[in-house]
């Protein structure tokens, strides 16, 4: 914070319009640059999905992935309906490479 | 891109109107008359302007169409800028143009061109489409022109982003109309808050300056002919800076001294 800054705050004035576009800057480009264009995030649903899909029974209707944005911090969302644990699915053991 | 040692840059800033045409113009006149051997290629087909500021919109016989359709040589195409023959312009073809043409066909231009200069300098159109994707795909390098505005900003991060996937590479930024009064009383965004957002080493800072305008009005270049003004110099020197020479930037904050700059660099001071 600058002495500006805080004088401003200080006396409950509005702040520098470079402080403000520098802030509302930041923000805006973190929603830019987290930005997946539709056929990746599409393909990358599925490819999740079919994970998920593995172990348990999903309610592929309901499954909704999808990137959140909120303050700085981007996140990816999945919410995905189970309709019941798959009891055929055999531990693996984790391939050696 | 190519083997040849020819530096070819893509001049460029998502954003129009925030001065990638004056900047090509006026740093190809500059390299040029620093000895470097520099091409300009106007990749802007559907509103070219590069031939105007450079002053040869009358010298203009065949265009960038022409060499690539096989209807003339490149020589016969190239226009030679008369007082700084180290210069020359490949002109933009019809809009049209946009058409057809491909990714392969600029790197076809670029590849001709090449072997006769030391720098190829391609003015990118704005926007990051079909237009701009083709003038990347023949550039080695690329400079991003911004202003200290919030929506040339952002859109330089978009290019930025595209040139990074497309691994070009370095990428320099041009901070261009930089008004020092205002950065000093914090109503434009500072030197450093641009370029930590977008995380580019800066290769320039142009003030703005009204001597730009005459200069296109005339269709000559500020640094055709030893201006002092402000923007001529932040150009030489940009041109300066490019071939590795160290010129150290202008600092905005300290463009006025006495009392009153004080104060403001006071109110500056950062608290912590």
């Amino acid at each position: 914070m600058t002495l500006r800054e805080m004088i401003d705050r200080l006396l409950g004035r509005q702040q520098a319009s470079a402080t403000t576009a520098k802030h509302r800057l930041q923000l805006v480009l973190a929603h830019d640059r987290s930005d997946l264009n539709p056929d990746l995030m599409e393909q990358m649903r599925r490819e999740i999905l079919e994970v998920v899909n593995r172990y348990v029974e999903l309610d592929l209707e309901g499954g909704d992935v999808s990137l959140e944005t909120e303050e700085r911090a981007t996140a990816l969302v999945a919410n995905l309906p189970i309709r019941r644990v798959r009891d055929d699915v055999l531990p693996q053991v984790p391939a050696v490479q | 891109m190519t083997g040849s040692s020819t530096r070819t840059i893509l001049i460029c800033s998502g954003k129009g109107g925030v001065g990638k045409t004056t900047l090509t113009a006026n740093l190809g006149i500059a390299l040029a008359s620093q000895g470097v051997r520099t091409a300009v290629l106007d990749a802007d087909f559907g509103l070219r302007n590069l031939d105007l500021l450079l002053g040869l919109e009358n010298r203009i016989v065949y265009t960038a169409q022409e060499v690539l359709a096989g209807n003339c040589r490149l020589e016969q195409a190239m226009v030679k800028h008369k007082l700084q023959p180290n210069l020359a312009l490949l002109p933009a073809g019809n809009p049209r143009m946009l058409e057809w043409l491909k990714p392969e066909d600029m790197q076809k231009i670029v590849g001709l061109i090449q072997p006769h200069f030391d720098v190829v300098l391609i003015d990118a159109p704005a926007g990051i489409e079909d237009g701009f994707k083709n003038a990347a795909a023949a550039a080695d390098e690329a400079i991003v022109v911004t202003t200290p505005e919030v929506s040339a900003v952002r859109d330089a991060d978009r290019v930025i982003g595209l040139l990074n996937t497309r691994g070009v590479e370095p990428i320099q930024l041009v901070l261009n109309r930089v008004r020092p009064k205002m950065m000093q009383s914090q109503e434009m965004l500072g030197v450093t808050d641009v370029t930590d957002i977008l995380a580019l080493p800066l290769l320039g800072l142009v003030f703005e300056d009204e001597q730009v305008i005459v200069s296109t009005n005339r269709g000559e270049p500020l640094t055709l002919n030893g201006s002092s003004s402000p923007a001529a110099i932040a150009y030489r020197n940009v041109a300066k800076r490019l071939q590795g020479e160290e010129v150290p930037l202008p600092d905005p904050t300290k463009q006025r001294r006495g009392l009153r700059a004080k104060m403001r660099q006071l109110m500056q001071t950062k608290l912590f």
